[in-house]
């Protein structure tokens, strides 16, 4: 093909070109893998050591360290309460988002249009400048310090995107098939379940994805809704983390360590899904 | 209504009316009690006498309120500028470079995108860390000789927001970067193969060929970045705190509306009614400048 930029074949001018294109390149990528790397060997190195001789190798591999903030702070039970709020938000957002989705691309009816346009108006809403509201919301539902409060909050936050992404996958379906199953005696909700999830699968998993990164990131509505250290989220219990340990850097990056490094694993084996995903709703 | 019909607007019902309620309930009532809080007085977390637009007044026109306001508001618009002219121009060029296949793109276009996933908290508090006094950057400076160039990156007033929005560009070029490849990966190869033909240059592709069709990705990613830039709160936290120091240097609007709202900037109390209209103000800023966006990229799409 004409448009790739191959090393092989080209003329010396060129090959200078792509030459220094990959040497910026790689430069990039160590922009990004040394701040990483030196995250992970400054947990294994003393406060002291990381200030003194940054650039140095840890003298030996301990994990005592990451025994203790685990363990001693509190960072598993913060990445549990991650885990199941995330889990828990997402089974709101792609239940109710693929049932809304179902109902707007599916049948036609005089809102149809209406109902579709409040879902898109959460897409360029920005939520967090509704939280006086939200908080008194909450407070007066008695969600505070509950995390029912944050999922539903995040639930409501993926809906709109879901119901976008999702719509847009269901209305490629051919009505043949809704037809034919009516035909056979399925429901309205055996054609939506057994026979258009299915179908839409892969558009099901992108969302997941382009939703799920986002929420187990949040900061801004557990640090508002979950005060006690029961509750806390993973980027909410690292920044009391800090608060607390502020001197203590090897304690700091290895708390660093364990909030980075799982999603690295994950990326590393799903990087394809994970692409497509977060950048499902910008890309057509 | 026949039978049929009620079933029909049943099983409707049954779709969509839980997902809408969520909706409706968590983000547009929400969004007109604030435009509602915003015209009155309050005393704590209970309303008083409607004041008609007085909190704006204030927020645009009382001290100390209107400098943190336009103090925060023009760090939201050094935001949007650095990370329109660094970090989308640099993801326009990494998706091009990347399109064009470049030895080693698989790798490149996995390994720009992996600080995407980390949260903003983590990736804040690391940079934090590298950019103390003390830290790694300064360490490397000294390292590579140049030890004049050493100094307290966040803890300067003139290059704190600078070094805010340069962590914030490492964690997000890869986004920009990878939808533009896409983006350019749609374009249609026989439409290059004919200007290559016709002897057209690489520059001459890029400008009137390229760039032309990318129009779409090039509105989104402007919009996301609007978006992003008005709404920056958790960056300034986790750097250089809530109060965007130094000496609110790095404060915007974002931190400056929690301050409002939950712990204050005049009286140490919350400031309902103040908060609501900053609330609105953002939401007013946010939408207009969207749709600003979409109304003139619009017209510059070129249809094949």
């Amino acid at each position: 093909m004409t448009t790739d930029l191959r090393f092989r074949g080209s003329r010396p001018a060129r090959k200078a070109l792509i030459l220094l294109i990959e040497l910026a390149f790689i430069a990039y990528a160590l922009l990004i893998f040394y701040p990483l790397a030196n995250m992970v060997l400054s947990s294994f190195k003393s406060t002291r050591d990381i200030l003194r001789a940054p650039f140095s190798l840890p003298s030996s591999i301990d994990f005592a360290n990451y025994a203790a903030v685990w363990i001693g702070k509190g960072f598993a039970r913060y990445f549990l309460n991650s885990l199941w709020i995330t889990a828990a938000s997402m089974v709101l957002v792609l239940l109710l988002g693929s049932m809304a989705a179902y109902g707007v691309s599916r049948y036609r009816f005089r809102l149809s249009t209406l109902v579709y346009m409040i879902f898109l108006s959460g897409i360029m809403l920005p939520l967090k400048a509704a939280i006086i509201p939200l908080f008194i919301i909450m407070k007066k539902a008695g969600l505070m310090d509950n995390p029912f409060s944050v999922i539903l909050i995040f639930a409501a936050m993926g809906l709109p995107s879901t119901v976008f992404i999702l719509s847009g996958f269901m209305k490629s379906v051919p009505m043949d098939l809704d037809n034919a199953a009516r035909i056979d005696g399925c429901s309205d909700w055996g054609i939506y379940w057994r026979i258009i999830m299915p179908v839409v699968a892969p558009a099901v998993s992108l969302v997941t994805i382009y939703n799920a990164v986002p929420i187990w990131n949040d900061f801004f509505f557990p640090l508002v809704f979950l005060q006690s250290d029961r509750w806390k989220t993973l980027p909410v219990g690292l920044t009391s983390f800090f608060g607390q340990y502020s001197t203590n850097w090897s304690l700091l990056f290895t708390g660093l360590s364990i909030a980075v490094l799982p999603v690295l694993f994950l990326y590393i084996f799903m990087s394809k899904y994970f692409i497509r995903g977060m950048t499902a709703g910008a890309v057509k | 209504m026949s039978s049929k019909d009620l079933r029909k607007g049943l099983w409707i019902s049954l779709f969509v009316l839980p997902g809408l309620a969520l909706v409706v309930s968590v983000i547009l009532v929400p969004l007109f009690m604030s435009l509602f809080n915003s015209l009155f007085a309050w005393k704590q977390l209970l309303r008083q006498e409607y004041i008609g637009f007085d909190n704006f007044a204030k927020i645009f026109g009382t001290e100390p309120y209107r400098t943190r306001f336009f103090n925060a508001l023009g760090n939201n618009l050094r935001w949007f500028v650095a990370t329109m002219l660094v970090q989308n121009t640099l993801g326009l060029l990494f998706g091009y470079l990347l399109s064009r296949r470049i030895p080693g793109h698989g790798f490149f276009k996995r390994v720009i995108f992996i600080p995407v996933l980390f949260s903003i908290v983590a990736v804040g508090f690391l940079w934090g860390l590298y950019l103390k006094p003390t830290g790694l950057l300064n360490g490397f400076l000294r390292l590579m000789g140049h030890g004049e160039l050493a100094r307290a990156w966040l803890g300067q007033e003139s290059i704190a927001t600078f070094s805010i929005i340069a962590v914030n560009i490492w964690r997000w070029v890869g986004f920009p970067s990878l939808v533009f490849l896409a983006a350019i990966d749609n374009v249609p190869v026989d439409c290059l193969e004919a200007a290559h033909i016709e002897g057209a240059g690489e520059g001459r592709i890029f400008v009137r060929i390229i760039l032309p069709l990318i129009v779409p990705a090039i509105t989104v990613i402007t919009i996301l970045t609007i978006i992003g830039s008005l709404n920056v709160f958790e960056q300034i936290y986790t750097m250089t705190g809530l109060d965007g120091g130094p000496n609110f240097s790095t404060d915007a609007i974002g931190t400056l509306f929690y301050r409002t709202a939950f712990g204050s900037v005049d009286s140490g109390n919350p400031e309902i009614g103040i908060g609501s209209a900053i609330g609105v103000v953002i939401y007013v800023l946010t939408f207009g400048a969207s749709i600003l966006t979409l109304a003139t990229m619009g017209s510059k799409e070129v249809e094949l």
